[in-house]
């Protein structure tokens, strides 16, 4: 078994859906002979041909929306936004049409709308956005925001096969940082709407996605080295449908949490998953539900403010230490 | 193009094209030094890791970046651009100073947005120039506003904006221009056809063969011209603005010239037929085609180029002593300013505990 990284493990999921599925066809910006922003797609089209691996204008409301027609046809689209900062483009097609389709007019339409996202790299405030909350807030939409390897290729691949429209959400951070063994010749599928404990604890629980995830598990690290406080963290996986039982499980056994995102804090995901702690397991806290997020100011470019905007590892550790000893 | 007698003294010597005097073909060439030797300042910036986030290119574009804005009224409350990451040369022409730009680069506190974004996003509607975002198009319709205030307010003022020929595919392009062209807006439009967008050629991106024939569908003039031509540019520049200025709404000028380097400086461009970078480089360098120009028609001496050449050198030189070694912005000062009130964001708890 081969260690490969996160970037690799999405591109074999795509690849195997396409080599499995010939209704499944990539377009969007350069994802042809460029292969993508960040080779995701290298290699595609010369095995699969110009028309399953298609070149498109810069515009993206027509990709999403081209993509949403062909869903509707029976094709299964995957559509790259180049960075996900500009899918806000596309913003109208995915909460106006594509979301309302099935309630609205009974039309299918399955289609995953991918890019690289998040911060840490320097990026500046366009090219290191996250979008989730835009899109949380809409109901036909689902989201799964992948932390490892395998659930990078586990959730392209059931995003693929599922039959709602699935925003998939890549940190490019994670892309060629993390690396994992996957196992060769057996199918990798996570479930959409399934959240993954990503380390076991008594004391506290950490409830996060996409790159905090790492940093969350290197705080609970230190904690457990430096204060013997035992953290678990449960990995999200999917923000849309929630999987409020595997929120309230955690709650239950450590019953003090701590819930973190890079995104910015007021109108995040966070806000939501209190609330749903709040109303389905408010006797179980022995603490306040705390949150770490980046601070409420659009995502700037100089290390030194993009570090102190974002929530760094050390961010969890004291605010963790805070609420164990509460 | 405007024809003028030929002085009694000089019989071999051929009229300066556009109305300009050789002053201003030494300035315009100055701008046009001080773009390339800036870019390459700023490439050696990156190979150090100086330049925090990607550097972008402008080589064999920097002829129709100078002379469209070299057409405009320059000065306070004057005319007002918007340029995209190729259009550094613009910026320069409009005032922008190299060492604004290093410190942009490379994330000073002491840039024009301390740090806050990148390359050439930033501003100062004062000297006539406003930034763009990444989102391309985005800028049409907000130049669409600007040029509406100037109209509304009766100001003889005038707006150029620029576009790729990828960007001419973006909705905020299409719906700012068509906007700008009812309203009859003092806009004059530069659509760069330099080949590629990424990765994509512009085959892939329209169905025209020139950009210029998309303004047929917003009723506005447009011509086509060779955009390495400095001359070429600046006359059809020069002809659209004043004709912005005299209340005849938006023109587009569509120039045709090559983008040389990748996208940006990762890009290692193996999607480009082989030859055509030589090619171009070789045969259509917009700096070296204007010098040739003003050398075989006398209208300067080598030795001014070579005058120039050498100042710029200094100014770029002196420019990144200046900033090179300049402090990155305080990590707190990343929270004032999202809104006029209140001042500042909060500090979030968990930096207080
Ligand atoms: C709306 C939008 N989608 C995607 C991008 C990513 N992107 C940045 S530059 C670029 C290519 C631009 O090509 P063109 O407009 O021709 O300008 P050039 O780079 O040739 O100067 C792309 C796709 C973007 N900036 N904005
Ligand atoms: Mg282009």
């Amino acid at each position: 078994m081969a260690e490969i990284t996160f970037l690799e493990a999405l591109r074999q999921g795509l690849w195997e859906e396409m080599e499995r599925d010939e209704r499944v066809f990539i377009l969007g910006e350069d994802v042809g002979i460029y292969g993508g922003a960040f080779k995701v797609t290298e290699g595609f089209v010369k095995r699969f041909g110009e028309a399953r691996v298609i070149d498109t204008p810069i515009s993206e409301a027509a990709i999403v929306g081209a993509a949403a027609g062909a869903a509707h046809m029976g094709m299964r689209p995957v559509a790259e936004m180049q960075f996900i900062d500009f899918i806000s483009c596309a913003y109208d097609m995915l909460t106006n049409y594509v979301a309302t389709a099935r309630y609205r007019a009974g039309l299918s339409t399955p289609i995953v709308v991918r890019g690289p996202c998040g911060g840490y790299v320097r990026g500046g405030p366009f090219h290191s956005q996250n979008p989730e909350a835009a899109f949380f807030h809409t109901p036909g939409l689902k989201i799964v925001y992948p932390a490892t390897a395998r659930d990078a290729k586990g959730l392209i691949k059931s995003a693929i096969r599922d039959d709602d429209p699935v925003l998939y959400l890549e940190h490019k951070w994670l892309y060629r940082r993390i690396k994992e063994q996957l196992p060769e010749g057996e199918e990798v599928l996570t479930p959409i709407g399934e959240a993954r404990l990503a380390r076991e604890g008594k004391d506290l629980s950490i409830v996060t996605y996409g790159a905090t995830v790492w940093k969350a598990l290197e705080a609970a690290e230190a904690l457990q080295q430096q204060d013997g406080v035992s953290v678990e963290i449960l990995d999200l996986r999917t923000l849309l449908p929630l999987d409020d039982a595997a929120i309230m499980r955690t709650v239950k056994q450590t019953n003090k949490v701590l819930i973190v995102h890079e995104d910015t804090r007021t109108g995040g995901v966070a806000g939501e998953i209190a609330a749903r702690i709040n109303e389905q397991a408010f006797e179980w806290l022995d603490g306040p539900i705390m949150r770490v997020t980046a601070h409420d100011v659009p995502l700037p470019y100089a290390p030194t403010l993009e570090d102190y905007v974002l929530p760094q590892t050390d961010d969890i550790v004291k605010a963790a230490r805070w609420l164990a000893a509460y | 193009m405007t024809s003028r007698a030929i002085p009694a003294t000089e019989p071999s010597q051929p009229a300066i094209p556009a109305d300009l005097s050789r002053g201003q073909l030494l300035e315009i060439y100055r701008y046009l030094r001080l773009t390339r030797t800036l870019e390459e300042r700023l490439t050696a910036l990156y190979r150090q890791s100086k330049v925090i986030g990607g550097l972008f290119r402008s080589l064999g574009q920097e002829g129709e970046s100078v002379a469209s804005a070299y057409a405009l009224e320059r000065g306070r409350h004057r005319d007002i651009l918007s340029p995209l990451i190729r259009n550094l040369g613009s910026l320069l022409v409009m005032g922008a100073k190299p060492v604004e730009i290093l410190r942009q680069y490379m994330a000073k506190a002491d840039g024009p947005t301390r740090g806050r974004d990148t390359n050439v996003h930033f501003n100062d509607l004062e000297l006539g120039y406003l930034g763009q975002i990444s989102h391309l198009g985005d800028m049409f319709p907000v130049m669409a506003g600007i040029t509406l205030t100037f109209k509304m307010r009766g100001e003889p003022r005038v707006g150029l904006v620029y576009i790729g020929d990828g960007g001419t595919s973006t909705g905020t392009f299409h719906e700012g221009l068509n906007f700008a062209a009812v309203q009859r807006c003092p806009l004059v439009v530069i659509g760069e056809y330099n080949h590629w967008a990424y990765s994509t050629p512009a085959e892939k991106q329209f169905g025209v063969k020139d950009l210029a024939e998309k303004a047929k569908g917003y009723g506005i003039p447009a011509v086509t011209v060779d955009g390495n031509d400095v001359f070429a540019v600046y006359a059809a520049s020069k002809h659209a603005v004043e004709r912005a200025r005299r209340g005849k709404g938006v023109h587009f000028i569509e120039v045709k010239t090559y983008r040389r380097k990748g996208h940006a400086e990762h890009d290692d461009q193996h999607y480009v037929p082989p030859g055509e970078l030589e090619r171009w480089a070789r045969e259509n360098d917009p700096i070296d085609r204007y010098v040739k120009q003003l050398l075989r028609s006398e209208w300067v001496k080598e030795g001014d180029l070579a005058e120039i050449d050498a100042s710029v050198g200094e100014e770029v030189d002196r420019a990144t002593d200046v900033c090179a070694d300049e402090r990155l912005p305080e990590p707190a000062s990343a929270l004032p300013g999202v809104y006029a009130d209140p001042p500042a964001a909060d500090t979030l708890w968990f930096r207080r505990v």
